[in-house]
């Protein structure tokens, strides 16, 4: 099993679009280090995992392609919670 | 009070609706500030306890269900007009524009909402210390943590201040908080309640539930909630599962080889001798194996961080909450989601994005995903023989503060209630007696889990081993 290091953490990081701190990650690699090593024990499993493919009762639900509210319904009140509607 | 008792009083007329809100709101005065189970208060519940105490004078019985019963809401759940924060600094300004399915469905049943609960940010963690807005105590012993994610929940109906509560459990949000709070909580088979207008942890997990005092409670709530949505499509069908029948008595399965070490001795000596008032009552105990089971803690913290790091990609400061500023766009979303997000929400997003990378996908989170089809068939198999199976729903009492502070500690805690997430299968923990630390009696519950779609079977189960004792 892989070990975390710090530099893993800052791009994960990154690729998350957190800023974090040297001591944030500092503490992160060792935490989810620890976490990984635990949750690695989904490999002592001999399990296949093209199984994931049809793990279930999954199947797709459709419904007709109408719109279900009056034009402009929600559109003004969730426009009003950005942060900013124009400009900038 | 029960819903079942404030409704045949309120019909009859020997108390009202008005009442019952002036009482939950001196529990709330007297206790809130302590506590901490209320995120908000809702002061119109009085207005709405009015014209509800009005209308029983008028329909009497034909006045709906739930009309004039307090319910206490947990704030990750959008009720329109009011501040929906999943407990965290990114949301905290946020006001709902629309009802959640399950709002709308109690409020049509005539439900008076009293207020907003606590939680772990974004519903994860399990002792509620992870909100941005301070921890909820455990109104048994205030030292020590209600559970979570639904602590304030559960802390709200165990200190008389709401009737019933909704709550949502990804991994357990429902039933260990409802056992650390003694007090009863149900997670139903995933589809069966309606998600929209609930702010998403793991999508393929949550669900939404009642928080009660008894189990003919549960079993009112779940009935109005449930129930397929076009605003949901992984609602399911009345027959999408095989129906569970019910009966005089049940087999019950107990996977011994899953109840090893990391139990507490004396949580341990309640489960047995719930075990043995089963018995008692004429259901027949078996013992199963379901070697799969240990394994479900280490799936779930695979699923669950992967479909958070998806889900909260959406906080960008961009559309709704709050926004920090920053030189260029990219530090914005970083500025934004640095100070948004508190250490465990991080904590999982970081998890989540290296589970689902490149080059670690196969390892982690698509062994994982096999894993929880394998614990499926597993626990189908069980269920040719046994009617459901019961296990505790923690196996610690509720901790102190602080306590575990190590977060793989935090998520041992688990262990007993993220395995039935994964499967999807319903599950009702009910209090099922006590253990005592530092002097003071702490509850402890079992949990009992049945097929998908057994709902019904479950408060079958749970009236006859737990409201018969209430009576009694």
């Amino acid at each position: 099993m892989r070990r975390m290091e710090k530099k893993d953490i800052m791009h994960l990081a990154s690729l998350s679009r957190i800023r974090i701190s040297q001591a944030e990650a500092e503490a992160f690699t060792k935490e989810i280090d620890a976490i990984l090593e635990y949750v690695g024990a989904v490999n002592e499993i001999t399990a296949d995992v093209s199984l994931t493919k049809k793990v279930g009762v999954r199947h797709n639900i459709f419904r007709e392609d109408k719109v279900t509210n009056d034009p402009e319904f929600y559109t003004q009140a969730h426009l009003r919670k950005a942060p900013h509607t124009s400009g900038r | 009070m029960t819903i079942k008792e404030l409704r045949a009083q309120f019909v009859a007329g020997t108390k009202t609706p008005l009442e019952v809100v002036e009482e939950v709101f001196a529990v709330i005065n007297e206790k809130n500030k302590e506590i901490h189970a209320f995120l908000d208060v809702y002061e119109e519940a009085r207005s709405e306890a009015q014209a509800a105490t009005e209308r029983y004078a008028q329909e009497g019985d034909k006045a709906p269900e739930l009309l004039g019963i307090p319910f206490a809401i947990k704030n990750n759940i959008l009720i329109k007009g009011k501040k929906a924060t999943a407990a965290s600094k990114i949301l905290e300004n946020y006001v709902a524009t629309y009802d959640a399915t399950v709002i709308q469905r109690l409020k049509d049943a005539g439900a008076i909402i009293i207020g907003s609960t606590n939680l772990d940010e974004f519903a994860m963690g399990s002792s509620t210390e992870n909100s941005a807005f301070g921890p909820t105590k455990n109104p048994i012993d205030p030292t020590r943590v209600p559970g979570g994610t639904s602590g304030g929940s559960a802390a709200a109906v165990a200190m008389g201040a709401a009737v019933a509560a909704l709550g949502t459990d990804t991994g357990g949000s429902i039933r260990q908080p409802a056992s650390f709070c003694g007090i009863v909580g149900f997670k139903p088979t995933y589809g069966a309640v309606s998600r929209y207008g609930l702010i998403a942890s793991g999508s393929s997990l949550d669900q939404a539930g009642p928080l009660t005092k008894s189990v003919a409670d549960a079993e009112v709530v779940y009935n109005i909630i449930a129930g397929i949505d076009p605003l949901d499509s992984t609602t399911i069908e009345s027959d999408t599962y095989e129906n569970a029948p019910l009966k005089d008595v049940y087999t019950i399965g107990i996977p011994r080889d899953f109840l090893g070490e990391g139990i507490d001795a004396d949580v341990m000596e309640a489960f047995e001798a719930h075990v043995e008032s089963l018995r008692a009552q004429g259901h027949t105990v078996v013992d199963i194996e379901l070697p799969l089971f240990e394994k479900g803690l280490a799936a779930y913290y695979i699923v669950q961080p992967a479909e958070v790091s998806s889900n909260l990609a959406r906080f960008d400061g961009m559309r709704y909450g709050s926004q920090v500023s920053g030189e260029s766009l990219l530090d914005v979303y970083e500025n934004t989601r640095a100070l948004g997000f508190g250490p465990e929400t991080k904590r999982r997003i970081l998890l989540g994005t290296f589970v689902l990378s490149s080059g670690y996908y196969d390892a982690y989170y698509a062994k994982a995903e096999a894993v929880r089809g394998l614990m499926r068939t597993e626990l189908a198999k069980a269920f040719t023989a046994v009617d459901a199976i019961l296990i505790p729903t923690s196996p610690i009492p509720a901790f102190k503060f602080g306590e575990k502070s190590d977060p793989l500690a935090m998520y041992r805690a688990d262990i007993f209630t993220v395995p039935v997430s994964l499967a999807g299968v319903p599950a009702l923990s009910v209090p099922c007696g006590s253990v005592q630390r530092d002097g003071i009696d702490l509850p402890v519950g079992v949990q009992y889990i049945a097929p998908h779609g057994g709902d019904v079977r479950l408060f079958d189960i749970g009236k006859k081993v737990y409201d018969q004792k209430l009576k009694g």
